[in-house]
């Protein structure tokens, strides 16, 4: 084997002292609700809830360019799955997780009919698959159309364990993510991931299983949002079908990833912090806030498509994270011309 | 040429979108280390040809053998991996990737080699091609000669055993064309087998070993370029009607 005569650059400086400075941040939160109010505590779970909708959505819609509009479909059937598994007996917390997993592997046999639609149809799609799930869902007795139900087992916990917990399982399930999906983008999975994205035949053409791909990031997403709809219930407590299973989060999904900076790594966490914010603010407006928000959104994908990361990534000049592979070569490389 | 020697072949090849027929009962021969040139007029079913060869679309019947074994049921990107590498006549490059990632998927998936060897058939396709200056720039920004050089990088990081050339030297200025022609060649004396589409005849006439005419959908003329170029039934088919010694 003869000694390359190229260099491939990944870990720029500026991308390991974003890894640790991440570290350091995430050992401070972890350690936080010790000291933390407990509002704060709360409020801090629900941000983590959002950071997660927002990644994986933008590795679905962003990096594989699978635009769905349904992931209520597994934020509330999480929540529903969990409330049945602690109906057959099982302890709440490991209801939560089990839940999760179970609806991304439900994921599995919807993307089988859901990936064969492209762009406005697999949106559309998407969005009839979460009202034919929430449907379904409601015919169950233990939610009663409407009625709903709520997680009471928690309520067998001390409130100050129970919302600490929430708060760790949130953290964990965010950071996880954020890790998981950095892995992938950066794997081959990823690559052709984009590749499918910008050009399907040609991705095709130059050996990318364009199926099996999709597939994989699917049911990942799926998983990642079916996690956040447990977390979310273990927050709330209370299950109705028409908040879990409701469109608006995906307006909220939208809002981060388009705010914050499609197709980045950065900008759906910045997207996730300035709704945080807004939500906190603003809610109480109700309808007329979803569609302020909606208007940003759109206002966003037509003027600063690639968000305010995309600014900021001007401004200074990179990312804090890259995620491509540079090419590096031998200076005195002659190129014909 | 015997008959070991052939890599690629097509059988009473026919293509069929409703009433339109574009490829209709076309055979070819393809023998290993070749570079076979295909003409014809504008719709004669030359693209169509190779979109069945490299599996983007199905022949209504006929079949197509690479290295002795059909490759019927196979998807493009099956046919890639198993030594079909394509350019388009229109290139497609992946916009949101730079160059070096484009052909870095391209190695990653369609060149059989284990992960960790990617990188640097990736970055031989770019060098190869005369990319390598623009390796970690987006390929959105690139004109229309580093577009065809990005889709033969991308073919080529593939590992391709036969290669199909779609109409590369189509709207290049006469400098362009030398330097493509040369690296065609240079491919070509590698070892690789290539099939060239190519409206622009006298690039085409310095790398080819053999022609074929196209017309309507079928084979009209096949051989010695030359050859295939003063055949009559060529000459009408490509000046339209015109008398041949008008």
């Amino acid at each position: 084997m003869s000694i390359s005569r190229f260099q491939y650059e990944r870990w720029t400086p500026a991308g390991l002292s974003t890894v640790w400075t991440s570290c350091v941040i995430l050992a401070a939160l972890a350690v936080a609700p010790l000291v933390l109010p407990a509002t704060a505590v709360e409020k801090l779970t629900t941000l983590w809830i959002y950071i997660l909708l927002a990644v994986v959505w933008n590795l679905l819609a962003g990096f594989a360019g699978l635009v769905s509009v349904g992931q209520q479909a597994f934020f509330g059937l999480s929540a529903y799955l969990t409330l049945r598994l602690v109906e057959w007996g099982l302890n709440p917390w490991l209801a939560l997780v089990g839940a999760a997993f179970i609806a991304g592997a439900i994921a599995i046999p919807i993307s089988l009919y859901a990936l064969k639609l492209k762009a406005g149809e697999f949106a559309i799609a998407t969005w009839v698959i979460a009202e034919v799930v929430r449907i379904c869902v409601m015919f169950d007795p233990l939610v009663q159309g409407d009625t709903g139900n709520s997680l009471i087992a928690l309520n067998a916990y001390a409130p100050d364990f129970r919302r600490d917990v929430t708060y760790w399982l949130g953290l964990v399930a965010m950071a996880g993510f954020l890790v998981l999906t950095f892995r992938v983008l950066r794997s081959k999975i990823g690559s052709a991931a984009q590749a499918v994205r910008d050009d399907e035949e040609a991705a095709l053409s130059v050996g990318v299983s364009v199926m099996q791909t999709k597939r994989i990031i699917f049911v990942l997403a799926a998983f990642g949002t079916a996690l956040a709809g447990s977390i979310w219930l273990a927050s709330a407590i209370t299950f109705l079908p028409r908040t879990n299973f409701g469109v608006q989060w995906t307006v909220f999904m939208l809002f981060m990833v388009l705010v914050g900076g499609l197709r980045t790594f950065e900008g759906p966490i910045l997207g996730a912090l300035i709704f945080f914010v807004l939500q906190e603010s603003f809610s109480s407006y109700g309808v007329w806030y979803l569609f302020g928000l909606g208007f940003i959104a759109i206002v966003f994908a037509l003027a600063l498509p690639d968000g305010l990361w995309g600014l900021i990534r001007q401004k200074r000049g990179g990312d804090l994270l890259p995620m491509g592979t540079l090419l590096k070569q031998a200076p005195i490389e002659n190129e014909a011309s | 040429m015997g008959h070991m020697g052939i890599i690629l072949s097509g059988h009473g090849l026919n293509k069929r979108f409703g009433a339109f027929q574009a490829v209709r009962d076309a055979s070819f021969t393809l023998a290993e280390g070749e570079a076979l040139g295909i003409v014809g007029p504008n719709g004669a079913g030359k693209t169509t040809l190779f979109s069945l060869i490299a599996g983007s679309l199905t022949p209504t019947s006929g079949t197509i053998v690479l290295e002795g074994k059909s490759v019927a049921g196979a998807d493009a990107a099956s046919r890639c991996l198993a030594g079909i590498g394509r350019t388009h006549q229109v290139p497609r490059p992946f916009l949101g990737m730079t160059v070096f990632e484009n052909t870095l998927v391209a190695a990653q998936h369609g060149s059989g080699l284990p992960e960790g060897e990617a990188e640097d058939l990736a970055a031989e396709a770019l060098s190869r091609s005369g990319l390598l200056a623009s390796a970690n720039r987006p390929a959105g920004v690139l004109g229309l000669l580093d577009r065809k050089r990005l889709e033969l990088a991308r073919a080529l990081a593939t590992r391709p055993r036969v290669l199909l050339l779609d109409e590369i030297g189509g709207g290049l200025t006469e400098a362009e064309l030398v330097t493509l022609v040369a690296l065609i060649s240079d491919l070509k004396a590698s070892g690789l087998s290539i099939i060239w589409i190519e409206h622009i005849l006298h690039a085409l006439l310095k790398v080819i070993d053999r022609l074929v005419c196209m017309s309507a959908g079928e084979v009209i003329a096949e051989g010695d370029p030359q050859t295939v170029m003063r055949d009559p039934t060529v000459m009408a088919a490509y000046l339209g009607g015109m008398k041949e010694h008008a």
